[in-house]
């Protein structure tokens, strides 16, 4: 992570507010009531801000989800089971030093530092939905880079096929690891070429800062289209397999949760119907969208495969 | 067993001032609704009031238990508002699906009901409960007769085990803490029902009197 002091960089960041929060200028009270939150919560201070990045663009008429209800509900297993485990739990990660080893079926593997990967693309903001399988979902604006630059810096074999995510599992940071509720560390994975789209994004920060602990500090994967467990947070490897891996929540319960997890509100889960979401705070549930609304951009990477049986 | 101390028994007006005390508390978990209900309320009142009638459904085959460990006899009198609140929370989380999941939508309420499995049995329990409840009067129990009402009110047990597959149902794997401890609560409180059915069914053993002598056979009359 950056620390950055402030006779390093003077007032050049610091004068431009970003037009996403200019933008969101009217949420500010919820931003504020954030930093509030921040001092009675310590582990959702608003620590330094991140290098330059371009502004997002909002999504028409789907306001960002306030920063409050973005870390004090979600699901981060390694801290609890509970909506708000995340943000009475998570004070104990420890998010520097951070490194992230990517190997596997790659020319160039390494063990990249945060202010390595930090300085690796163009920081962006991306303003995305996110569903979780449960049936609520949010607007985030994430700050990050697409994964594929992290890719290509390493230059994947010919024989690559999929990439997997690992996921930080220490016992001593993450209390609830010590229980077998899952198989820990919590492992997700994507095809090359979802992990190579343009969408995908490895983000360091939201609203502007850097990641909150309850949402995957320091450094996660976000794939918009696809169900949130398959956004792994604070993530600690990335490596190159040939064959298609068995993630945690497949080993968890197979005829639930498969490989590619894409939102679909025609594929049911086995127990409840995946046809409307709960966007956080709305009173009425909304349909839910093919692709969670990314279907122009991503459907092609699946033309001719059955949808309900590679659910 | 009842114990050999003397148990206290609470005059009518005790037992008035106990029932309105335990009513006034039973109406605590109703108040929190108006509350802070977090970021996705439909889910917090869901699960609000669907915990809430399990619990007053655990603690109205407490009773049972509880009188026959403690001689407590007067603790009967308090079972059938204990159901009732558990039939009052269980309105309030049908209500909350009707609302919150389907905004009144009939077509969509039946769909969802014979879709997801979870739904399925929750209604169904949800159902069973409702001549309970409307039972629950003197009157009715006047009408049906002791032995009657007693059958009938044994639905609960079928009740109680809709409700714990319900709950299991609709949790994830790494949720199961809670719905695993309702479960295990649940086959206590029915184990101890089992075991008093096994036992009745044991045919009883002959009256023990103290004053009575012993009937004893001698070799030979005895000198006076």
């Amino acid at each position: 992570m950056l620390i950055k002091t402030p006779t390093d960089h003077a007032l050049a960041t610091s004068e431009i507010t970003p037009e996403s929060i200019y933008a969101q200028r009217r949420q500010f009270l919820q931003i504020a009531g954030a930093g509030l939150l921040a001092s009675a919560l310590p582990n959702l201070a608003l620590a330094a801000p991140l290098p330059k990045f371009k502004p997002g663009t909002p999504i028409p008429d789907e306001p960002s989800t306030p920063l409050s209800t973005l870390t004090t509900y979600g699901n981060f297993y390694e801290f609890g089971p509970s909506k708000d485990s995340p943000a009475r739990n998570s004070s104990s990660l420890k998010t520097s030093p951070w490194s992230v080893e990517v190997d596997g079926e790659v020319l160039k593997p390494g063990r990249f530092d945060l202010d390595d990967i930090l300085r690796m693309g163009a920081m962006e903001e991306r303003i995305y939905r996110l569903r979780c399988v449960e049936g609520w979902s949010v607007v985030v604006p994430w700050v990050g880079f697409p994964l594929a630059q992290l890719l290509n810096k390493v230059q994947p074999k010919g024989n690559a096929r999929y990439v997997e995510f690992w996921s930080l599992a220490d016992p001593e940071q993450m209390p609830y690891v010590r229980f077998p509720t899952l198989d820990w560390p919590y492992r997700e994975a994507l095809r090359l070429d979802e992990a190579m789209h343009p969408l995908t994004i490895l983000a360091v920060g939201m609203y502007g800062q850097v990641l909150p602990k309850p949402n995957g500090a320091p450094i996660r994967l976000v794939v918009p289209w696809k169900y949130g467990f398959k956004s792994g947070k604070s993530l600690v490897r990335i490596r190159l397999v040939e064959q298609q891996p068995k993630t945690t929540w497949m080993k968890a319960a197979p005829g639930e949760y498969g490989f590619y997890a894409n939102v679909n509100p025609e594929v049911s889960h086995p127990r409840w119907s995946q046809a409307k979401e709960r966007r956080l705070g709305e009173f009425f549930r909304r349909p839910t969208l093919p692709f969670n609304g990314y279907a122009d951009q991503v459907s092609s990477l699946y033309t001719g495969m059955d949808l309900n049986r590679n659910f | 067993m009842a114990s050999s101390a003397p148990v206290w028994n609470p005059s009518s007006k005790q037992l008035l001032l106990i029932k309105l005390a335990l009513i006034a508390l039973s109406l605590l978990p109703l108040l929190r609704l108006f509350g802070d209900l977090g970021p996705n309320p439909p889910e917090f009142v869901s699960h609000h009031t669907g915990t809430w009638t399990f619990n007053f459904l655990l603690l109205t085959l407490l009773i049972s238990p509880l009188r026959a460990w403690t001689g407590a006899h007067w603790l009967l009198r308090l079972r059938r508002n204990l159901g009732v609140l558990s039939f009052f929370y269980a309105l309030l989380h049908v209500s909350a699906f009707v609302i919150f999941e389907h905004q009144f939508d009939i077509t969509e309420i039946a769909k969802d009901v014979l879709d997801r499995p979870f739904i399925t049995v929750g209604f169904a329990a949800f159902v069973l409960m409702i001549p309970l409840a409307l039972t629950s009067n003197n009157r009715a129990v006047a009408y049906l007769g002791g032995k009657r009402w007693r059958e009938l009110h044994r639905m609960v047990y079928a009740i109680g085990i809709l409700a714990a597959i319900h709950y299991l149902w609709l949790s994830k794997v790494t949720t199961y803490f809670y719905p695993l401890t309702y479960t295990i609560l649940l086959v206590l409180l029915l184990g101890w029902r089992a075991a008093r059915f096994m036992d009745k069914s044991r045919p009883p053993s002959p009256p023990q009197h103290d004053k009575e002598q012993p009937i004893q056979f001698f070799k030979q009359k005895p000198k006076d």
